[in-house]
């Protein structure tokens, strides 16, 4: 097919990426000297050739001639020791290749066939003291050999004839059809069956993790048994996906104990929403909670707001860029496929990783074979690719946090989430509803369907370890989904040109096609319309692929044209895939052969029940005595610099977060550039209201008190927004659980002390949960330098993400201090709790006491902040957190810019009290004037600590403690992260 | 020549005392906002343009192109921000390609009328590739290019830009405060481009400090390594403006950077807070034009 090639090196004649560029690389540890980037675009064609003259016509639009130059089929030339060209593997989604394909077509006025393709490669040209090994290394920096090819050539080797072009094309063995699988197994071999997948019949091939236990392969056998025929793989797969851990929550949904017999999530979160909401009454501020793609709330009488936060973790482990960014904009899919589709408005991150300075070297396999990446790569992948993410899409990203744990060091944990906003009802039809009808025709929308993303659902269930597939990963294209989700949320939607629509996530077509068929109890997929990236896949996996940016729509087949001459005009890709039935049936075909046939009921309800069993031992740590130091100046400069306290405000400014004119509250406030705890947007243009969202997460607690690690959690999550004005009944929470080696009793125990923990406070709070998700199995097993197995596990991770309404944006209160005079405050109480604080891991120890909340006094506390901050008396706020009052303290005066002298109360051990992490505190500033209605409000709950006053922070006890320069302090809390 | 050379050391001036806004006047003529492909800041543009007093469709390049809208009828086109094609072959480039080889003719009859356009970020990018500014002597060549942030990362950040001419776009405004968000805004051109620019007061906005003295290049006052700080420059004739911070994502007091700081200062001096920036002016000055 490729008969004619011809590749386009396209180069800044002044490149202004070098720099920083060059800097990132030496910052990486190699010596370079000189470097250049050249953008190459390869096209290869078939049925035609391009002449000279239409080639430079094609590097004409390629290029800004103002500052670009590109040449045709002739190698770019410059000084270099080695030449390093970077491309995609086959398959792998080539967004610039796509676009520069389209630009091309567009030009001429023809289309590629297929087969034919426009592919894009970057070269870097090095020079530097780099030995043929520091080459290889800094090329896998470059590269992920997941998803990149990477071609490496000496000055000499390149000579004039420059790199070879290269062609990525998929070869596929042909497997037309669905096959039969034998379940007669013995359990040795069923339970093989179950880990690593089905055979190939042709190489004996595993395919990938069915992460199917006996207990469940047994029932489906029985299940075929009566059916008087083996299953098929589309069949095994298909359910397979949907009985997954990540598609069916099976430990919170398990009988736990004798306590729980309905599960965690039924006992301990579902049911905390559902007394809430009726404790609440006419107050519940719940639209949709649990139910859908994403959780609601109500924004004003006309609006509702939607949030969903997910996790991408294991994806994110192989391959961090693309990972994140599937991540991200997956999630965004969860709010366009809310009800009848929310447009997506703000986007939330969290990233849990190893410390970027450390590089442990660890493998997954033997003999130093498939390395796992190092934090710093992984930290950088995630960052950009949440960014692109969110960037390409015009959503807003203001708030976002990170985490650094050496565990997190085998496998990252990556949070994504998106709020959404909609009407709540057009002409009369609630858009919060939706329900397919039999005889609706099941319509796929956006892009193909290849081989990426097989085996997502069951691979996340299960932990990383050698076999990790590797077609696991995925790469997004945002700007396919930006086109789907505008055609969907702004044009379609109103009309009501679709009666049900769901995200293709996780199991594909598979669990989106059978999730909707539960609402009208049937469907009838015809898988060889599906559209294909490419010609060869099995049918099986059309059925289960992930391939990014589809939504599955249930059309009216009145409403089909109209729908489908809508999407063509929009470029944006719809097939019609089969019918929704009420047959009680999901029944796949391909080519006429009916391919699975299986009740609806078994698919959705059939897997066995489990019964879990917990137990819990409570861990005692060395309880660190160390000296109380004379002065505390260098113990507050170290712990403005510990990663988890530090600014992290390279993030914040590389995401747009101010998108859709909506910025109220940014990620960054004051003089001083401070990260905020809470950020507060307008999502509804024209109204005063805004949506505020903040977290809580103390990983560092869960293996001393699971349980206070989930009061601290909400109570913190709770309180950010509190600090910004957003009134407690205005505040819904979600919940992300994102345990490890959940198959071992004292983990179980600890997630169940967690969940207990989550039930009790949110109903003393009356904050609902309304969307969550868990990832049960955050485990690397591999191996060190030297081939000893090495297991990490995360620390029992739950983040808890808040999001509220404010009443009137107007009266919104930053952190930053304002004005010398203002008096400063700490509202709450101090108690010696600093087991798992920053102070102590500073030590070097854990300790045991941790936070305990009184969630009752909290709650009078907060009703009176909030009384205080509508009417307007207090300057500004911040919740105390990670690294105490102290550390509070300082990032209100950097924020300000602005000096505080402050007396602390005795009685206490002054570095105790100053870097205790006791919760539901906060430091106000208040200008004089107020000084009486504020005092009157906040009662003896506010301690009068000082005053705003000169360019330093002191703090004194009965001496001198601290005496910072405010500019010494702002150097230590931007230091660690410089030059990221 | 009004807000003067940015190499010029200048006696930084105090913040000009607020004037009043303009109070916004209902047009007739209509503005045509692009949109699609990722074209990502048409509804605030639409919402800013609306509360300045002038209504506009939003319509999608491909009806364009397919006939169905047309461009003949409206006054003012805008290719709002966004991240069109992903910026995929430079940014604004792949849509620019679109345009011209799709609605060139349309394009070109439009710009002999009397009528505005304006592009803000991508839609910057978009008029440069598109040749639209600075369209010297009506050639709509590429002279001028948006590279690649001198930080090599896309960088979102609150700016403060001056005018740098007296012309129908900055009228009655001293500064505007607003974001910025882009990847390549790195404002470059060759030293006779740049010179013609100066000569004939094109350069329309470049970034300053708070203070509004000149940025001089530092960042992040210029965030991007912008040749002698330019962040708008319009065409020859005037009628056509590309601009890289967002007004229209700033038109509320409380999307300001630091309003609260603002806010607690007016409130203790007795003020009442504002509503509106002083950052809508700049869609007052585009109403005005069509009054």
């Amino acid at each position: 097919m490729d008969s004619f090639i011809h590749r386009i090196e396209v180069h800044y004649k002044s490149d202004p990426r070098l720099q920083s560029r060059s800097d990132r690389i030496r910052s990486l540890g190699f010596p370079l000297s000189e470097l250049h980037l050249i953008d190459i675009y390869t096209i290869a064609t078939g049925s035609r050739d391009f002449s000279k003259d239409e080639l430079a016509q094609i590097g004409a639009q390629l290029i800004n001639p103002v500052v670009q130059e590109y040449t045709i089929d002739t190698a770019t030339t410059a000084d270099f020791d080695y030449a390093i060209e970077v491309g995609f593997l086959p398959g792998v989604t080539d967004n610039v290749g796509t676009t520069a394909k389209q630009t091309i077509e567009d030009f001429f006025s023809f289309r590629f066939l297929d087969g034919e393709s426009v592919t894009s490669s970057q070269l870097f040209f090095v020079r530097g003291a780099l030995s043929p090994d520091s080459v290889q290394e800094l090329a896998s920096t470059l590269a992920n050999p997941l998803v990149n090819r990477v071609h490496i050539r000496t000055r000499r080797e390149y000579g004039s004839r420059g790199m070879d072009p290269v062609v990525p094309s998929v070869h596929l063995n042909e497997i037309p059809t669905a096959e039969t699988v034998d379940l007669d197994l013995d359990d040795a071999n069923l339970a093989r069956l179950g880990k690593e997948g089905i055979p190939d019949a042709a190489t004996g091939q595993r395919r990938g993790p069915l992460a199917l236990d006996l207990a469940q392969l047994h029932t489906i056998r029985n299940y075929f048994k009566k059916k008087g025929r083996k299953p098929t793989d589309v069949e095994l797969e298909s359910l397979a996906q949907t009985w997954s851990e990540h598609c069916k929550h099976t430990i919170f949904a398990s009988a736990m104990d004798d306590d729980i017999p309905q599960g965690l999530y039924k006992s301990c979160i579902q049911a905390a929403t559902n007394k809430i909401r009726k404790e609440k009454g006419k107050k519940d501020i719940c639209v949709s909670v649990f139910s859908d793609n994403s959780g609601a709330i109500i924004f004003d009488e006309t609006y509702l707001v939607t949030h969903k936060v997910e996790t991408h973790n294991s994806p994110s482990a192989l391959d961090p860029f693309g990972g994140a960014l599937t991540g991200i904009v997956g999630v965004n899919r969860d709010t366009i496929g809310f009800g009848l589709g929310a447009k997506p408005c703000l986007n939330y991150y969290g990233y849990c990783v190893g410390d970027p300075d450390t590089d442990p070297k660890l493998f997954r396999g033997k003999n130093r074979l498939n390395p796992i990446l190092s934090p710093r790569q992984i930290l950088d992948g995630v960052v950009r690719g949440v960014g692109v993410g969110g960037n390409c899409s015009g959503i807003a990203t203001p708030q976002g946090w990170c985490c650094f744990h050496d565990r997190y060091t085998g496998k990252p944990l990556v949070f994504a989430g998106t709020v959404g906003v909609m009407p709540r009802e057009h002409k009369g039809r609630k858009l919060s509803e939706k329900r397919a009808k039999a005889g609706d025709l099941i319509v796929m929308v956006g892009g193909r369907v290849g081989k990426d993303g097989i085996h997502g659902a069951t691979f996340s269930s299960e932990p990383l370890d050698p076999a990790s597939p590797v077609t696991a990963v995925q790469i997004g294209d945002p700007i396919t989904q930006k086109k789907l989700s505008d055609v969907i949320v702004k044009e379609a939607r109103d009309p009501g040109l679709y009666r049900s629509i769901t995200d293709n996530g996780a199991g594909g077509l598979s669990c989106s096609v059978a999730e909707m068929a539960k609402e009208c109890n049937g469907c009838h997929v015809a898988l060889d319309k599906v559209p294909l990236k490419y010609p060869g896949m099995a049918p099986w996996e059309i059925w289960i692929s992930e391939s990014q940016e589809r939504m599955t729509l249930a059309i009216p087949k009145e409403n089909l044209n109209a729908f489908l001459d809508l999407v063509q005009r929009r470029e944006v890709e719809a097939t019609v895939i089969g019918t929704f039935t009420d047959t009680g049936k999901c029944v796949v075909e391909c080519h006429g052969d009916v391919v699975m046939d299986v009740d609806l009921d078994f698919l959705h309800d059939g897997l066995p029940k489990k019964h879990l069993k917990t137990t819990f031992t409570q861990k005692t740590y060395p309880e660190p005595d160390p000296a109380c130091p004379a002065r505390l100046d260098e113990t507050l400069l170290s712990l403005l610099q510990r990663k988890n306290i530090c600014s992290k405000e390279f993030i914040s400014i590389q995401y747009d977060h101010t998108v859709q004119g909506g910025h109220v509250l940014g990620p960054v406030q004051g003089k001083g550039r401070v990260q905020a705890a809470a950020s507060l947007t307008k999502v509804v243009p024209g109204s005063k209201k805004g949506v505020g969202l903040s977290q809580g997460l103390f990983p560092s607690y869960s293996e001393i008190d699971p349980y206070r690690m989930a009061a601290a959690g909400i109570d913190t999550a709770i309180r950010g927004l509190i600090a910004i004005g957003i009134p407690l009944d205005q505040i819904a929470l979600l919940d992300n659980f994102c345990w490890c080696s959940s198959d071992n009793p004292e983990r179980l125990g600890q997630l169940k002390r967690a969940a207990q923990g989550c039930y009790d406070v949110a109903t003393a709070f009356g904050t609902p949960f309304i969307s969550g998700k868990d990832s049960m199995f955050n485990d690397f097993s591999g191996f060190d330098a030297k081939s000893n197995p090495v297991k990490i596990s995360v620390p029992p991770t739950l983040l808890i993400s808040s999001i509220g309404i404010h009443p009137d944006v107007i009266s919104a209160v930053s952190m930053d201090a304002k004005f010398e005079g203002d008096l400063i405050y700490v509202i709450g109480e101090t108690s010696e709790e600093l087991g798992g604080s920053e102070y102590f891991a500073s030590l070097g120890s854990t300790g045991n006491t941790v936070p305990a909340l009184d969630a009752g006094k909290a709650k009078a506390r907060y009703r009176r902040l909030t009384d205080a901050i509508g009417k307007e008396l207090v300057a500004s706020a911040h919740p105390v957190s990670h690294g105490g009052l102290a550390v509070a303290l300082a990032k209100v005066a950097i924020a300000g810019r602005i000096g505080m002298d402050i007396t602390i109360p005795s009685g206490m051990r002054p570095d105790y009290y100053l870097f205790s992490e006791s919760l539901s505190r906060f430091v106000v500033t208040v200008s004089p004037a107020n000084q009486k209605a504020f005092e009157k409000i906040a009662s003896t709950d506010a301690v009068l600590l000082g005053q705003l006053s000169g360019r330093s922070l002191r703090v004194a006890a009965q001496k001198n403690l601290i005496d910072i320069p405010v500019d010494d302090l702002e150097n230590a809390y931007k230091l660690p992260f410089r030059g990221y | 020549m009004a807000g003067g050379n940015g190499r010029e050391k200048k006696k930084p001036q105090r913040q000009a005392t607020e004037r009043a806004p303009d109070a916004p006047v209902q047009v007739g003529a209509k503005a045509l906002i692009m949109s699609g492909y990722g074209i990502n800041s048409e509804m605030e543009t639409q919402e800013a343009l609306a509360r300045a007093g002038m209504g506009s469709d939003i319509v999608h390049s491909n009806d364009l192109i397919a006939g169905r809208k047309t461009l003949s009828g409206y006054r003012l086109l805008v290719f709002p921000g966004g991240f069109s094609y992903g910026d995929d072959t430079g940014a604004g480039n792949a849509y620019a390609n679109r345009v011209r080889n799709n609605l060139w003719g349309d394009l070109e009859k439009f710009l002999d009328g009397d009528n505005l356009v304006l592009g803000i970020c991508n839609g910057f990018q978009i008029l440069a590739n598109l040749g639209l500014v600075p369209a010297f002597d009506k050639k709509y060549t590429r002279e001028i290019a948006l590279m690649p942030n001198r930080k090599g990362v896309l960088e979102c950040r609150f700016v403060t830009i001056k005018p740098a001419a007296d012309n129908l776009w900055t009228r009655g405004i001293e500064r505007i405060s607003c974001p910025v968000s882009h990847g390549e805004g790195n404002f470059y051109c060759s030293p006779d481009t740049l010179q013609r620019l100066k000569d004939q007061k094109m350069i329309t906005f470049r970034y300053c400090r708070d203070d509004m003295s000149p940025a001089d290049g530092e960042y992040p006052h210029n965030p991007n390594g912008s040749v002698e700080d330019i962040a708008g420059i319009t065409s020859e004739d005037g009628k056509v403006l590309g601009l890289m911070p967002h007004p229209e994502r700033a038109m509320e007091f409380v999307n300001l950077y630091d309003w609260p700081y603002q806010k607690e200062m007016m409130k203790r001096k007795g003020i009442e807070p504002p509503q509106e920036s002083l950052n809508m002016q700049f869609f007052k000055n585009i109403t005005r034009y069509f009054q």
